[in-house]
């Protein structure tokens, strides 16, 4: 009776149709000592697949753990540094400030004035020595008188 | 996603995975190659693991690929891959040398089979996925799945009878 079963499902074994349960009989029933004779030599095929499910993977994996270089926060990176540049440079600009008081204000500008102008002053009063030229080119003036005399002698002559 | 996360989700299936590879790339350290390998891109692309319905039959669509990739750049090298590696240490099975000896013709058997057949045999027999999965993994169809396997089944059991009367008949 069970030999019967065992052959039935032997032959619908061979043509894939077996479903997990029946196989899972059939191993069963391959995996005793004792199985018919005839069917022999099916014990082996049965044996080397049960043992091969219990080959197992004794390797380990080396996992890493991947550093992912986030590109977004070089962006972010940039704008601080850019905005602690102009920061930096708005501070160092020399400022000289405003003056809110009119009257302040209209004395500072006059201060200021005078010191151009007194500054201006002293750049002229260098130039006087111009005027000595100018009296050096005054005493050239007695050649027209030589020249008067020189244009009375041509006349003369014609 | 944690280191611990995803190992909570990757631990279930990473054997799968390494018997998928091995069965495929048939060395033992090849497939632990590629099992790492494997297990090492779907960290990397962790953010992108809650968009998958199904992170097995995923991962062993990957196992799948990637060991194709392995088989088709060893072949370009003319490179053999060497084993040794068909004992198996279960204790009923060292009590009958015999057995032994039998299962190790299976390993044979399986081996010299079509890869499709192999990855069908490693995943319905040995794994046992439903067909729809399988079918699923190995971008195939339902039916195209049922037939690779009874082709597969039918191939390991008449060499296994052949061997079986040997000398006998």
């Amino acid at each position: 009776m069970v030999l019967n079963n065992i052959e039935k499902l032997l032959e619908k074994y061979e043509n894939g149709e077996t479903s997990l349960k029946e196989e899972q009989q059939l191993k069963n029933y391959f995996s005793q000592e004792t199985v018919a004779p005839h069917l022999e030599m099916y014990k082996p095929m049965f044996a080397y697949f049960l043992v091969n499910q219990q080959e197992q993977f004794t390797k380990d994996i080396p996992l890493k753990t991947k550093k992912v270089f986030n590109y977004k926060w070089i962006s972010v990176a940039a704008v601080a540094v850019i905005m602690l540049g102009v920061y930096l440079k708005s501070n160092l600009n020399n400022d000289l400030g405003t003056i809110n008081d009119p009257e302040i204000a209209f004395n500072e500008v006059s201060k200021s004035l005078e010191m151009i102008s007194k500054s201006f002053n002293t750049g002229t009063s260098t130039l006087q020595y111009l005027d000595e030229y100018d009296k050096g080119a005054s005493t050239l003036g007695y050649l027209n008188e030589i020249e008067n005399t020189t244009n009375i002698i041509f006349k003369t002559n014609q | 996603m944690t280191q611990k996360e995803f190992l909570h989700i990757v631990m279930p299936f990473k054997d799968k995975v390494f018997r998928l590879a091995k069965r495929l790339l048939i060395s033992t350290e090849e497939a632990e190659d590629a099992t790492q390998e494997v297990l090492l891109k779907l960290w990397n692309h962790k953010e992108k693991m809650e968009d998958y319905k199904n992170v097995e039959a995923f991962s062993m669509t990957m196992t799948k690929n990637f060991c194709f990739d392995r088989l088709k750049s060893k072949q370009s090298q003319n490179l053999k891959i060497v084993h040794s590696n068909y004992e198996d240490n279960n204790t009923s099975l060292q009590k009958q040398v015999e057995l032994n000896d039998s299962v190790n013709w299976v390993a044979k058997i399986i081996e010299d089979l079509p890869e499709q057949q192999k990855m069908v045999i490693q995943l319905r027999d040995i794994e046992e996925y439903d067909l729809d999965e399988i079918a699923k993994m190995l971008d195939m169809n339902n039916t195209a799945v049922r037939v690779t396997l009874s082709r597969a089944r039918k191939t390991i059991r008449e060499k296994l009878t052949n061997t079986h009367n040997y000398g006998i008949k």
